[in-house]
C-alpha cells in the first residue's frame, strides 16, 4: 500500500484534519512507518481466526432504561468556547 | 525530618499517621515543598497545594475523632488523564489545555473516598500516545537518575514523581506499556490491572479496549493498598468486571512454595545482555522463594506491535473524533464556517503523534483497508491470547523483561519512531489480550534502573503483587532512590 499525498490528503479529510503543503511529507512520513511495521501482519494466516473485540470476550451489558443522572447543562456548558440560551454556538451552516 | 519522610513507602506512611509520628498536613507540605525544588524535572502539569494542605488539615482533624480510613491523609498525585473536578485535566494537550474538568473520574473519587489527597495532575505524553514523556504539550519531563534521559512513557510524569519523592504513590494509565515502561526506566513499582478490573469513567480515553488504569509506586505492597480502592464494578463503566475484588494487602506474605513461573523463550531471543543477566538473578532470587520455573513459548508475541499499532490508532481516531472546537477543549480563532472551525480546531489542538495516530486510525477503519488492517489485527490480537491461555494451562504467571533497554537519552529517538514503537515490545502482549502485568526493579543497566515484568493469568492481580513483594523482602532494589549517594550499582 502506497501512502501517496492524495491518501494522505483524503485521509485528513474523513479525520477532520487540515494539512499544510508543508506538512504533507512528514506526515505521509509518519503513517508509513506504522503501515510498515503493520505490515508484518500480512504474512499470516488468520483465516477462520475470529477477531478480539473485547479482551475478556465480554459483550456489551444491558441496564435498565431509567434517569440515573441529574441535568447539569449549564455546568457542562460553562466550558464552552461558546454558548447562548443554552445552545452551542457555531458559525452559520444555513443562510 | 522532611527527607525521611518523603522517602517512605505508602505502607510506611500509613502506619506513621496511624500512631501519630508526623501529621498528614506535614507529610504533604513536605511533599509540596520537594514539587517545588524539583520543579526542573517537570513531573507536574497543574499542582493543587492549597487544596491539599486544606484536605490535609481536614484528614487530620477526622482522624483525631477516631476515624478511620484505609488511606486518610496519604497524599498521591493523579496522571493528568483523570478527570478531578475543578482541576483543569490536560491529557497532556493543548487540546485540553484549558478544560477544567466539572467531574471526578471513579479511580479519583474512590482515592478520595478512602481518605488519600491530591498533590495535583502530573505530566504525561500528549493524549497517552508516547514511550518517553517527550510529546507533552507541556515539554518533556525529566529522568531523576540522569536528567538527560527520557523517564519513559506514557505516565511519565507518575513515575518520575514518586522515584524522586515528590509523592509515595501516584495512578497511571497503560495501554501499551505506560504504567510498566515508565516505572522501569525510573526504578519504582507498576501494575496494569486485568482489564476492566479498574474503572476507565472519566480517564480520558485513547483506546478503549486496551486503556486500563493502574498505581505506581516504590513496592508491590503499595501497589496492593491502592489497587484495593481503585479496583471493582462501576455502573458507569459497563467494561468494568463484575468480577470481585480483593483486599490486595491481605495476600501478600506466605510462600512461593509450588508457584509456577515460565520464562517466555521469545522474549529471551536477542534480549540486551545486562537486561537477561538481570532477569536471571531475578530469576534465582525466585527459586530461592520457592517458586518453579518452566520454559513456555507464545510465538505470535512479535507481531503485538504491529497489531497494537493498528488497533490503538484506529480506536484513537474514534474516540479523539469528540475534540472538535465546539462543546470543550481548544476552539481556533476566527473560523470561516463549520468545516474549518472542525479542522483548524483539531489541527491546531492536537500535536503531531496524535495527528500521525489519527490519520492511520481513520487509514484502518476506511473503506477498502478495514479487512486487511484493523480486522487482521483483531485476528493477530486473538492468536496472541490464545498463546497466553496455552502458557497459562503450564505456568501461573510468567516472567520476563519489560523493557529492551535502560532509559534512552531526550531528543534520541525523535528521528527514530520505530525504535520507540518497539519499546513496547515486552509490554503491549499484555494490553492485547487483557491480562494484568506488573513492572518492578530488579537491577541497574549503566546506572539507570532496569524492571522485571510478571504478567499473570486474569484476575490474579492479588498473585502478581504476593511475587513481586516477596522478591522485595529480599531484595532492595525497590529501596534505591536517585538522590541518595552511593546507592547506585
Amino acid at each position: 500500500m502506497e501512502v501517496t499525498e492524495e491518501v494522505v490528503q483524503h485521509i485528513a479529510e474523513l479525520a477532520q484534519l487540515k494539512v499544510a503543503a508543508s506538512d504533507l511529507e512528514s506526515l505521509s512520513a509518519g503513517m508509513r512507518n506504522i503501515l510498515e511495521l503493520a505490515g508484518q501482519m500480512q504474512s499470516v494466516n488468520t483465516e477462520g481466526v475470529v477477531p478480539v473485540s473485547n479482551p475478556l470476550d465480554a459483550t456489551q451489558r444491558l441496564r435498565t432504561d431509567e434517569v440515573t443522572e441529574t441535568d447539569q447543562h449549564q455546568l457542562y456548558q460553562s466550558m464552552a468556547p461558546e454558548t447562548e440560551a443554552g445552545l452551542y454556538l457555531v458559525p452559520r451552516v444555513v443562510e | 525530618m522532611s527527607d525521611a519522610i518523603i522517602q517512605r513507602t505508602l505502607a510506611e506512611q500509613v502506619r506513621d499517621l496511624e500512631t501519630g509520628t508526623y501529621s498528614s498536613r506535614e507529610l504533604t507540605e513536605a511533599y509540596l515543598g520537594q514539587i517545588n525544588s524539583r520543579k526542573s524535572l517537570n513531573a507536574f502539569i497543574t499542582v493543587t497545594g492549597e487544596r491539599a494542605v486544606e484536605a490535609a488539615i481536614t484528614a487530620d482533624k477526622r482522624r483525631a475523632t477516631g476515624e478511620k480510613s484505609p488511606l486518610l491523609g496519604i497524599p498521591i498525585a493523579h496522571k493528568d488523564i483523570f478527570c478531578e473536578y475543578g482541576v483543569r485535566t490536560s491529557a497532556g494537550s493543548r487540546m485540553l489545555d484549558n478544560f477544567v474538568s466539572p467531574y471526578d473520574a471513579t479511580v479519583v473519587a474512590r482515592l478520595r473516598d478512602a481518605g488519600a489527597i491530591s498533590l495535583g495532575k502530573t505530566n504525561m505524553d500528549e493524549f497517552a500516545m508516547g514511550s518517553s514523556n517527550e510529546s507533552s504539550f507541556y515539554g518533556p519531563v525529566c529522568n531523576p537518575w540522569d536528567t538527560a534521559r527520557v523517564p519513559g512513557g506514557s505516565s511519565g510524569g507518575s513515575a518520575v514523581a514518586v522515584a524522586a519523592g515528590l509523592c509515595s504513590a501516584a495512578t497511571g494509565t497503560d495501554t501499551g506499556g505506560s504504567i510498566r515502561q515508565p516505572a522501569s526506566f525510573c526504578g519504582i513499582t507498576g501494575l496494569k490491572p486485568t482489564y476492566g478490573r479498574v474503572s476507565r469513567w472519566g480517564m480520558i480515553a485513547f483506546a478503549s479496549s486496551l486503556d486500563q488504569a493502574g498505581p505506581m509506586a516504590r513496592s508491590a505492597e503499595d501497589c496492593a493498598l491502592l489497587l484495593t480502592q481503585m479496583a471493582g464494578e462501576d455502573r458507569r463503566d459497563s467494561t468494568s468486571s463484575a468480577v470481585s475484588t480483593e483486599d490486595y494487602g491481605a495476600s501478600l506474605d506466605g510462600s512461593l512454595k509450588g508457584l509456577a513461573i515460565g520464562i517466555c523463550r521469545e522474549f529471551m531471543d536477542g534480549l540486551d545482555s545486562h537486561v537477561a543477566g538481570i532477569l536471571e538473578d531475578c530469576r534465582k532470587n525466585l527459586v530461592d522463594l520457592g517458586a518453579e520455573f518452566k520454559d513456555v513459548s507464545l510465538p505470535n508475541s512479535h507481531l503485538a506491535i504491529p497489531a497494537y499499532y493498528i488497533i490503538a490508532p484506529a480506536e484513537c481516531s474514534a474516540n479523539l473524533a469528540r475534540y472538535d472546537g465546539v462543546r470543550f477543549g481548544y476552539r481556533c480563532e476566527s473560523p470561516e464556517n463549520l468545516e474549518d472551525l472542525y479542522q483548524r480546531s483539531r489541527s491546531e489542538g492536537f500535536g503531531a503523534e496524535v495527528k500521525n495516530r489519527i490519520m492511520v486510525g481513520a487509514f484502518a477503519l476506511s473503506t477498502g483497508y478495514y479487512d486487511a488492517y484493523y480486522r487482521k489485527a483483531q485476528q493477530i490480537r486473538r492468536l496472541i491470547k490464545q498463546d497466553f491461555e496455552r502458557a497459562f494451562s503450564e505456568v501461573d504467571m510468567i516472567l520476563g523483561p519489560t523493557t529492551p533497554g535502560s532509559a534512552f537519552r531526550i531528543g534520541e529517538k525523535v528521528d527514530d519512531p520505530k525504535g520507540l514503537y518497539l519499546q513496547d515490545i515486552y509490554t503491549a502482549p499484555a494490553n492485547l489480550a487483557g491480562l494484568p502485568a506488573l513492572s518492578m526493579p530488579a537491577g541497574f543497566s549503566e546506572s539507570m534502573p532496569i524492571g522485571a515484568q510478571l504478567i499473570g493469568n486474569y484476575f490474579d492481580e492479588a498473585k502478581v503483587l504476593k511475587v513481586a513483594h516477596r522478591y522485595q523482602q529480599i531484595t532492595d532494589w525497590h529501596r534505591q532512590a536517585p538522590d541518595i549517594p552511593g546507592t547506585v550499582q
